[in-house]
């Protein structure tokens, strides 16, 4: 493939659309993986579930699939917190988190898709909002609002994710169960309770790029496994418990992948992006935004 | 009303028992069938990312047995389905007909859907020499070389030579004739053959390659593919694709107005209903392989009365609501089954395979002939144009004029329409 400036930015940008919905899709992981180490495997499976409700609901009601996650995201954070308790009364409390905890978030995964098949048949879902179908047109450049949409929502989403975090004392207090839990008692603070939380905010953020998943492409039960390597290559990259690093790792994986696609072929594009991610890790073990230990 | 004696009751339970052993069969049917079913075993894809063709599969299986045992059974016995879910994982596939053939005993066993389920089971019926009608497959036979494997597809044999002739036979349909070609595919097994057959095609024509990659199924965003492709100003395009990705591709290329003369080749999703529905205008003038369309051409006895039975059943069982692309074929096959093994009168793998290789059987989708590697004799690839689509309404994919036949030339039902362009 020739070299072209046109094709270049085309590239960039629609990589940073791209790495939107990877933003998205990976900051509840940020908060789950990176801040309370729980290898919640099931993250992106939760996101196509949330996807089929938001199908279901939005399209009963008629109401546009991005406010329908927000309205449904709730029920997440319900959702979330109820396999946190789990989670904790039968592997974190015994000390079985490494190997049965993740075995346990496989067999949620699982359970997630044949529970879609069984709720919603195997077909493809789709709810497709009027803008979907518009294509912006800055000079040579092309913004579908189909991407764009959803990845300025993500970026919403984050950025009260991020003041949440920063500016409250719950927020804080995640942050800090992040760095050193049996602290958190010597402050009278419950530890696994802040972690419930904190895992029902990760299940609301996953029903948030659920919406965002949807009106970037149709989903089937099985669409989440696609995202499994990626939203977690993109937490290592950025920075286990870096949200900051997350969403630009995020970007760096969209635009690595699309501009790779472009010019050499859409077969390097993953292969590319993994790579960087040897990269990084080779000469910055901690990832982008993350501290050295 | 008669009284059932305690001698009339013993006359019964005798009857039945004797209907049981299978001495008897047709003198008591009900017992008969009741005690000794002829099963037919397989493993589907009921769930995981082929579970759309795979339930559609799975009903037309389900209305054939049904229709079967309302004419009394087959072989005098009631037929039962044993059924699997392979999740659509190929791991699965052995262990599920090793079940079938050693622990269910069945009688009769068929293939999951598609090539890639398929292959594994091959190694398991042919080590215990049983016959094995396939749906859908795609050239598996060609490295197994199994004499007792026969395929129901339009594909036929040698893939290479005749899967792409169709697209090939529409481009010469063109006002002006095309001089580039792109093309691109998914990295599997039926994707990539379907390059391959678009590739000898397109060197045998002359035609300029002027891009040619794959991409893994694991792609999010094709805008950029859609994008080099489009910079390459070919004048037709033929990808090979699966649903997932088709839909992104179809999506792209609207978003990027992308107007090459003809686009389409082997994407496989646009013959399902949910895809048909949600991209509605998308769609015009898309030029794709294709099984079946109900255009007057491909009215075959019975094929109707089959697909409003389907279509009254599909929303309870969660699967395509059309009907228009496997499910004719699959019950097709569960027809070439019940005419060998009638004609042969009793369940013998050997002379199972010997009638299914020596005649030709009468079908809702036609007259089926197998060839040497049990795949169809004749190929019938379709190619079809999405022509005159507004919405996504279902209904004008149940008449004829929305998806026009254009080869091969014996079903041709419509003309070309190009260039192929979707709204932005």
């Amino acid at each position: 493939m020739e070299f072209d400036l046109s094709l270049l930015l085309n590239g960039i940008v629609s990589g940073l659309l791209l790495g939107g919905l990877y933003a998205v899709a990976a900051s509840g992981l940020a908060v789950s993986f990176g801040m309370l180490d729980i290898v919640n495997i099931a993250h992106p499976a939760l996101m196509v579930a949330a996807a089929f409700l938001v199908v279901a609901v939005g399209g009963a009601i008629g109401l546009d699939p991005l406010l329908c996650a927000v309205l449904l995201s709730p029920v997440f954070y319900l959702i979330g917190v109820g396999i946190y308790t789990f989670y904790n009364r039968f592997f974190e409390r015994r000390g079985d988190e490494a190997l049965q905890g993740l075995a346990f978030f496989f067999g949620v995964m699982f359970i997630i898709e044949v529970g879609l098949v069984m709720a919603f048949g195997p077909e493809q879902r789709f709810l497709d909002p009027s803008y979907a179908f518009t294509t912006w047109r800055i000079g040579e450049i092309d913004l579908p609002l189909r991407m764009l949409v959803p990845a300025l929502f993500g970026l919403l989403a984050i950025g009260l994710l991020y003041l949440f975090l920063h500016r409250s004392f719950i927020g804080l207090a995640i942050a800090a169960v992040a760095q050193d839990a049996e602290a958190l008692r010597l402050l009278a603070i419950d530890p696994v309770k802040i972690k419930r939380l904190a895992f029902g905010v990760s299940a609301m953020l996953a029903c948030i790029a659920g919406g965002a998943l949807i009106v970037v492409q149709p989903v089937e039960p099985s669409s989440g496994q696609i995202f499994i390597g990626r939203v977690f290559a993109i937490c290592i990259m950025g920075g286990m418990a870096s949200l900051s690093g997350a969403i630009a790792a995020a970007f760096l994986f969209g635009v690595v992948e699309n501009v790779t696609a472009t010019f050499f072929g859409p077969s390097w594009a993953p292969a590319v992006a993994f790579g960087w991610l040897l990269l990084v890790l080779a000469f910055r073990p901690q990832g982008l935004f993350g501290r050295a230990a | 009303m008669a009284l059932i004696t305690r001698r009339r009751l013993g006359q019964a339970a005798l009857a039945s028992a004797i209907a049981g052993a299978g001495q008897t069969p047709g003198l008591f049917p009900a017992f008969a069938q009741s005690a000794n079913p002829l099963r037919i075993g397989y493993g589907m894809a009921l769930s995981g990312g082929l579970a759309g063709n795979g339930r559609a599969t799975n009903l037309a299986y389900q209305i054939w047995a049904e229709e079967v045992n309302a004419r009394g059974g087959l072989l005098g016995r009631p037929v039962q389905l044993v059924v699997y879910d392979d999740q659509t994982n190929g791991g699965t596939v052995p262990g599920i007909y090793t079940k079938l053939l050693d622990v269910d005993k069945v009688d009769i066993v068929t293939s999951p859907y598609a090539t890639a389920m398929i292959a594994p089971a091959m190694p398991v019926v042919m080590q215990r020499q049983v016959t094995f009608l396939t749906i859908f497959g795609a050239g598996v036979n060609e490295s197994f070389k199994y004499d007792r494997h026969f395929n129901m597809n339009v594909v036929g044999d040698n893939m290479k030579e005749t899967y792409a002739k169709g697209f090939f036979e529409v481009i010469d349909m063109l006002p002006s004739p095309a001089r580039s070609i792109a093309i691109t595919a998914v990295d599997n097994e039926f994707a990539q053959k379907a390059a391959e057959s678009a590739r000898h095609f397109a060197n045998q024509r002359k035609l300029r390659i002027v891009y040619d990659r794959s991409y893994p199924p694991t792609t999010v965003d094709f805008t950029p593919t859609v994008r080099a492709i489009q910079s390459a100003r070919p004048d037709v395009v033929f990808i090979a694709s699966y649903p997932p990705d088709t839909n992104g591709i179809l999506r792209a290329v609207s978003e990027l107005r992308f107007q090459p003369q003809i686009f389409g080749g082997a994407m496989v999703g646009p013959q399902l209903a949910a895809m048909q529905a949600q991209l509605g205008p998308i769609l015009n003038n898309l030029v794709n392989w294709d099984t079946y369309s109900p255009e007057p051409t491909m009215q075959f006895p019975g094929v109707a009365a089959f697909q409003a039975k389907y279509r009254e059943r599909a929303p309870a069982a969660q699967t395509d609501l059309l009907g228009n692309y496997i499910p004719p074929y699959a019950y097709a096959q569960m027809q070439v089954l019940e005419a060998a093994l009638t004609r042969i009168g009793k369940v013998d793998q050997a002379a199972l395979a010997a009638d299914l290789r020596a005649n030709t059987f009468e079908t809702i989708v036609g007259k089926v002939k197998f060839g040497p590697t049990g795949e169809w004799a004749e190929s019938r690839n379709l190619y079809c144009q999405f022509q005159n689509i507004t919405d996504g309404d279902l209904e004008r994919y149940k008449k004829p004029g929305a998806k026009v036949i254009l080869a091969p030339a014996a079903l041709k039902s419509g003309s070309l329409r190009a260039p192929y362009g979707p709204p932005a």
